[in-house]
């Protein structure tokens, strides 16, 4: 039986379809249709119900000591990350080097942190990470101060996506969605309004805050305007805002209490984010070439294969998976766009010559180039070694199409209904 | 509600198909389109090529997901619309506007296993 998120009522509301995905229902696109969707999330401002994915909680004296063991980057500047409240990507991987999950880590405080895993993935990742921390608390000297909580249905979270994120915001502190905006404005609050907008503005890519809900929504509050990690707990009205996403975008995500999110996704949409589902969030985070677990990252596919190399830490202290990842990978994910009308789908064979030599992970039309773009994970012999000479995507799709340019480019075939279709190599991102 | 023309029939695979004398036409639905979503690749099997039941003759894809058309009947396709290769979204605004192809029937007569628009009605549950 699939579970509905907190914002269900809302998704039918707008027609939305309903899918199951990873043990949820949720909008795979609402009546305007993934390509409005995404131009939408590009060129205005979007907005995801993402409450499906789950919130780890690590807390303890020693949980970025564990947490260096499990995790498969560098940890060594996480006292600047919990200073400035920086989030983390991270790859999670099995002993031989393959992804577990990849993650987000929120280090809340030096004993408190919260990993946002795959939905699909909570309960696998919270056995491995049970799993880990066990073998860890042998090994270790110390004994383990550590608890492992999965508090994925305590939170729900939003995705605000799109570079005119920022005015949406100020158009709700300003009064101007005409909701919540009481009458009897006191020049406190009135000014807080506007200061929480400010906090927001001044989040560098990555960075998090945060904030009263009542001053979000528009409501009268006379607390504090700076908040701690503390504050931030399940039940209470603390929201954490973070300016991250997943979609090469701009913009805010927000997690908040299950029941408080109704309230702040129909007070976006009313300040003009457009509602956008799961198809418009795949192609979004397709092009700007983020990896998608099950697709590009799973339990036969390591981080360095992914082309994940910036987030590994492969000579830090022993860590899970060090040694598989340590291997040179015979694999690589590339991008390829369709020098043709051809649209690559997950699982079609890529090819070089005759000969076939990889796969695609994700395929999909996309919205920004009109054209056909895939990742694939191919053989490292059929491609050249380093890739910073290869066109954008941009520049490909724009190719007329009626003209052979095979001549300057890096290509390979992708085999679509039995037919060698032209592909050429391209920068990631595609966009 | 989606559009279900009277004079159409109608294959389980949410094609639609028109006789005339001995030759048949085929498209996709209404239906079918507003489920696959904006559509943005379309091809037919060229002229020529001879068909059997259930043989691929067309498909269709949206920005997320591919889709086959398949011939109801046995034949040989004695037209194939290119046009709609150019303009795909077309077939989201006029699905029986536009045809795949046109098939020369072996036997001169509906094909087999297809539905009336009623029956096709309730198959979608409309």
């Amino acid at each position: 039986m699939a579970e509905q998120t907190p914002l269900y009522r809302e998704h039918l509301q707008l027609s939305g379809k309903m899918v199951e995905f990873a043990g949820f229902l949720l909008p795979v696109q609402y009546p305007g249709g993934i390509s409005a969707e995404h131009l939408a999330v590009r060129q205005e401002a979007g907005l995801f119900d993402v409450s499906h994915m789950g919130e780890i909680e690590v807390s303890g004296e020693q949980t970025y000591a564990f947490l260096d063991y499990l995790l498969s980057r560098n940890l060594d500047k996480i006292d600047q990350a919990i200073a400035s409240r920086r989030a983390l990507y991270a790859v999670m991987c099995t002993a031989d080097g393959t992804a577990v999950d990849d993650l987000l880590i929120y280090p809340l405080s030096p004993t408190r942190c919260l990993l946002i895993v795959n939905a699909a993935n909570i309960a696998a990742d919270e056995a491995h990470i049970r799993a880990v921390a066990d073998e860890w608390a042998r090994v270790d000297i110390l004994p383990a101060d550590l608890a492992i909580e999965n508090h994925s249905d305590r939170w729900a979270q939003l995705a605000l996506q799109g570079p005119q994120s920022l005015q949406v915001l100020t158009k709700i502190a300003s009064g101007l969605a005409g909701l919540g905006a009481p009458s009897t404005l006191t020049a406190r609050f009135a000014a807080d309004r506007l200061a929480w907008v400010a906090q927001l503005s001044a989040l560098k890519k990555y960075q998090f805050t945060y904030l009263p809900l009542p001053l979000l929504l528009g409501e009268t509050y006379d607390g504090p305007l700076h908040l701690i990690s503390d504050d931030f707990e399940a039940g209470g009205t603390t929201v954490l805002v973070s300016r991250t996403g997943y979609t090469g975008e701009d913009g805010f995500e927000f997690y908040l209490q299950p029941e408080d999110a109704p309230l702040l996704w129909r007070m976006l949409v009313a300040a003009g984010a457009k509602p956008a589902g799961l198809g418009a969030r795949d192609t979004l985070r397709l092009e700007a070439g983020m990896p998608l677990y099950g697709h590009e990252l799973s339990r036969t596919i390591t981080p360095r294969e992914a082309g994940l190399d910036r987030f590994l830490a492969l000579n830090k202290a022993s860590f899970v998976g060090q040694t598989g990842l340590l291997a040179e990978p015979t694999r690589q994910l590339v991008g390829l766009v369709s020098l043709g009308k051809a649209i690559p789908r997950a699982g079609y064979l890529v090819l070089s010559g005759d000969q076939v030599v990889g796969s695609v992970t994700s395929g999909t039309f996309s919205p920004s180039l009109n054209k056909g773009i895939a990742l694939a994970l191919v053989e490292r012999s059929a491609v050249t070694a380093d890739d910073l000479g290869l066109p954008s995507a941009g520049y490909l799709a724009a190719l007329p199409s009626d003209v052979d340019h095979t001549a300057g480019l890096h290509t390979l075939a992708i085999e679509i209904r039995g037919r060698a279709e032209p592909f050429a190599l391209c920068q990631i991102p595609f966009i | 509600m989606s559009n279900i023309p009277q004079e159409l029939r109608y294959a389980k695979t949410h094609e639609w198909v028109q006789l005339t004398g001995s030759t048949i036409r085929i498209g996709i639905t209404d239906h079918a389109q507003c489920e696959l979503g904006d559509l943005v690749f379309a091809e037919a099997k060229p002229a020529g090529t001879p068909v059997k039941p259930g043989q691929v003759i067309g498909s269709v894809e949206s920005v997320k997901t591919a889709s086959d058309l398949y011939s109801p009947a046995d034949g040989v396709i004695a037209a194939s619309n290119a046009s709609l290769a150019d303009q795909p979204e077309q077939i989201n605004t006029d699905p029986y506007g536009c045809w795949f192809v046109e098939i020369e029937l072996t036997a001169a007569a509906w094909p087999a296993n297809l539905m009336t628009a009623d029956e096709y009605k309730t198959f979608i549950g409309e």
